[in-house]
C-alpha cells in the first residue's frame, strides 16, 4: 500500500473508531476540516509510526505541522524515503 | 487487644520450641538455634547502643543480624540490595552510622572506614552468653525512590509487627516470599515467619522464576507474598504447578481484578489476601474477597487502629503501624493530624474504592489526565494477556498520547494474524470501557516487562 493509501485508509479508521464523520479526502483538504481532531491526529501520528515506521514530526525538531492532506502526505513520503 | 511487653525478636523465636529453618538459594539455618547461638562470631556485644547499618549481601545473613540486633542496637539501618554506592556516605551521615554488619556478599565499598565493622555467617555458632536485649530498637528503612538519595524511613517493633495476628495455625507454616527481605513488604515476611513459628523460604538476587518456584515447592511453601508482577511473571511459569500455598498474599502495587481472578485459578482452595502497605504508611489493611479495590466502609469505620480519610483524592493513613519519622530530613512525614499521605489515587466506584494509580504518575494528553494504571486494569481483562504495561509516548500533537506494550500468557508464533485479533480486541475492550483519549493509540506485544528490584512494574515518566 502507498504512503498516502496507508494514510487514507487510517484516517478513515481512526474516524470510524471515534465515531466522526470524514470529509471527503482530497489534497487540498484543510486538516482542521477534516472531521478528526487533535487526539484523532495524535492517533494517527502514532499509527503511522507503527505502520510505516517513521514519526517525521518528533524525529526532526523544526518540523512544522502541515495544514492540508496533501502538506500531510508529502511530510511522510520525503520522511518514509 | 492486650499487648504483652516489648520483647526482642531473638526472644519471641524462642517462645516456640519447634525446629524450624530459614533457607536461601545456597544456604539454610536452624533459626531456632539463634536462642542460645550467634551468628556474629560473638561479637553482638560492641554493637550494643550503637546506631548500625546493616550491609550484608545476602538475605539470610540479613535476617540472622537483623533477629540477633533487635533490642541490642540502638538503630538499625537496613541497606537495599540495590543501593547506589554513591548513597551509602549520605546515609551513614544521615543516620549517624557508628557501625556496619557486612558478609561475604557485601558490596565492595559497604565498609565505608567506619570504626566498627562485624562479620555476620551463615552459621549460627553455639555461645555460652550472649548480651541481654534492654532497649527498643529503631528500625531504618530506606524508600526506594527513583532519584536522588533516598528517605530514610524510621519504625519500631511494635508498629512494624502490629498487622501480625497471633493466632494458632493449623499444622506446619512455611512462609516464602518473592520480595527481598530489607524492603518493607519483604521484611512484613521476616517478622512474620520469625513470630509465628514458621520456616522461611528467601527469595534471590538474579534466580531464575523457575528455580525460586522450585524451591519453594521443595521446601513446601505455605504461604507466599509478592508484588502483582511478582505473581504475574510466576504465573507464566509451567513451575507455578509445583507449589500450592494455602495462603496467596499481594501488596505493594495495585492488585487488578485480573491477576486476582488468575490466582483463584491457578489456587482454587488457598485464602487470597491483597493487603495494602507501603514503607511509609506501615500495613493498613487486607481485603479477602477476592475483589479488586476495597470496601468504601473501610474508611468510615476505624478497624484495628486505623483510620483512614481521602483527601484530594489521595488515600490517607493514620496508625500505630505508621513509620514515625524521616531521619535525617526535614519534611514531616505526618500531616499535624497524624495522618500518612500515600500519594496513591483513590476513587469511589459504588460502595467500593479502587485505586486509579500514583499521584505524579499521571499523563498528560492535551490537558486530560490520564492515570496508566486504570488503562492497564481493562487491558489486563483480556483472557489472553497477562500483563501490561501503559506509557505516555511524545506526540506532535496532544503533547503525550498513551501506547501499551502487552505480555501474552502464551506466547506461540503468530499463526494466521492472530496476533492481529486479540490486537484488535484489546482496543475494543479499552473502547467499550474508557474513554477515547485513555485508549492506547498503539500496542505493541512484547516478551516480558522489566520488574525493578523493588517487585513493582518498571515505569519511566516521560
Amino acid at each position: 500500500m502507498s504512503v498516502k493509501l496507508t494514510i487514507m485508509d487510517q484516517m478513515a479508521q481512526i474516524a470510524r473508531e471515534h465515531g466522526k464523520v470524514l470529509a471527503p479526502l482530497r489534497d487540498d483538504l484543510v486538516l482542521l476540516d477534516s472531521g478528526l481532531d487533535s487526539l484523532g491526529f495524535a492517533v494517527l501520528v502514532a499509527r503511522l509510526e507503527d505502520r510505516l515506521g517513521v514519526d517525521p514530526f518528533t524525529a526532526s525538531e523544526d518540523a512544522q505541522f502541515p495544514v492540508t492532506l496533501g502538506d500531510f502526505v508529502k511530510v511522510y513520503e520525503n520522511g518514509a524515503h | 487487644m492486650a499487648r504483652t511487653e516489648p520483647q526482642s525478636l531473638r526472644q519471641r523465636i524462642g517462645e516456640h520450641a519447634s525446629e524450624r529453618f530459614f533457607w536461601d538459594r545456597t544456604a539454610h539455618a536452624r533459626i531456632t538455634d539463634l536462642v542460645g547461638g550467634t551468628s556474629l562470631a560473638g561479637r553482638l556485644g560492641e554493637l550494643a547502643g550503637k546506631s548500625v547499618l546493616v550491609a550484608t549481601g545476602k538475605q539470610l545473613t540479613t535476617a540472622l543480624a537483623l533477629i540477633e540486633l533487635d533490642g541490642i542496637a540502638r538503630r538499625l539501618t537496613i541497606l537495599p540490595p540495590d543501593a547506589d554506592p554513591d548513597h551509602f556516605a549520605p546515609v551513614v551521615a544521615g543516620a549517624g552510622i557508628e557501625a556496619v554488619v557486612l558478609d561475604h556478599a557485601s558490596p565492595a565499598d559497604a565498609a565505608l572506614d567506619l570504626p566498627l565493622c562485624v562479620t555476620c555467617a551463615a552459621e549460627i555458632a553455639g555461645a555460652a552468653k550472649l548480651p541481654a536485649p534492654t532497649r527498643e530498637t529503631e528500625w531504618v528503612l530506606l524508600t526506594s525512590g527513583t532519584t536522588g538519595v533516598p528517605k530514610m524511613v524510621a519504625h519500631n517493633l511494635a508498629g512494624l509487627t502490629a498487622p501480625i495476628a497471633r493466632k494458632k495455625a493449623d499444622g506446619p507454616i512455611v512462609w516464602g516470599t518473592f520480595y527481598d527481605i530489607r524492603r518493607y513488604g519483604g521484611l512484613q515476611i521476616l517478622l512474620r515467619a520469625a513470630l509465628g513459628n514458621a520456616s522461611l523460604v528467601l527469595s534471590s538476587a538474579g534466580e531464575p522464576t523457575a528455580d525460586h518456584l522450585d524451591r519453594l515447592g521443595r521446601h513446601g511453601v505455605t504461604h507466599l507474598s509478592g508484588t502483582p508482577s511478582h505473581w504475574r511473571r510466576a504465573l507464566m511459569s509451567p513451575a507455578i504447578r509445583k507449589i500450592s500455598p494455602r495462603y496467596v498474599r499481594l501488596s505493594g502495587e495495585i492488585a487488578d481484578q485480573a491477576v486476582l481472578d488468575s490466582l483463584r485459578h491457578a489456587f482454587p482452595k488457598a485464602s487470597i489476601g491483597h493487603a495494602y502497605a507501603s514503607t511509609e504508611a506501615g500495613v493498613a489493611f487486607e481485603v479477602i474477597d477476592g475483589h479488586a479495590g476495597f470496601p468504601s466502609e473501610f474508611v468510615e469505620r476505624h478497624r484495628g487502629g486505623v483510620a483512614m480519610k481521602v483527601l484530594h483524592g489521595s488515600l490517607r493513613i493514620r496508625s500505630p503501624r505508621t513509620a514515625s519519622r524521616y531521619v535525617g530530613a526535614g519534611a514531616p512525614l505526618r500531616d499535624e493530624d497524624g495522618f500518612v499521605d500515600t500519594g496513591d489515587i483513590v476513587e469511589l466506584r459504588g460502595d467500593r474504592y479502587v485505586f486509579a494509580g500514583r499521584r505524579g504518575g499521571i499523563i498528560n494528553i492535551g490537558g486530560l489526565k490520564v492515570h496508566p494504571e486504570e488503562i492497564e486494569a481493562v487491558i489486563n481483562r483480556h483472557p489472553q494477556v497477562r500483563m501490561s504495561l501503559v506509557r505516555p509516548k511524545a506526540s506532535p500533537v496532544t503533547g503525550s498520547i498513551v501506547i501499551a506494550d502487552v505480555v501474552l500468557k502464551s506466547q506461540s508464533a503468530d499463526a494466521g494474524g492472530e496476533l492481529a485479533q486479540v490486537k484488535g480486541d484489546i482496543l475494543k475492550l479499552c473502547r467499550d470501557a474508557l474513554p477515547r483519549h485513555k485508549v492506547p493509540a498503539a500496542i505493541s506485544f512484547v516478551a516480558a516487562l522489566d520488574v525493578a528490584a523493588t517487585g513493582k512494574l518498571a515505569r519511566r515518566h516521560g
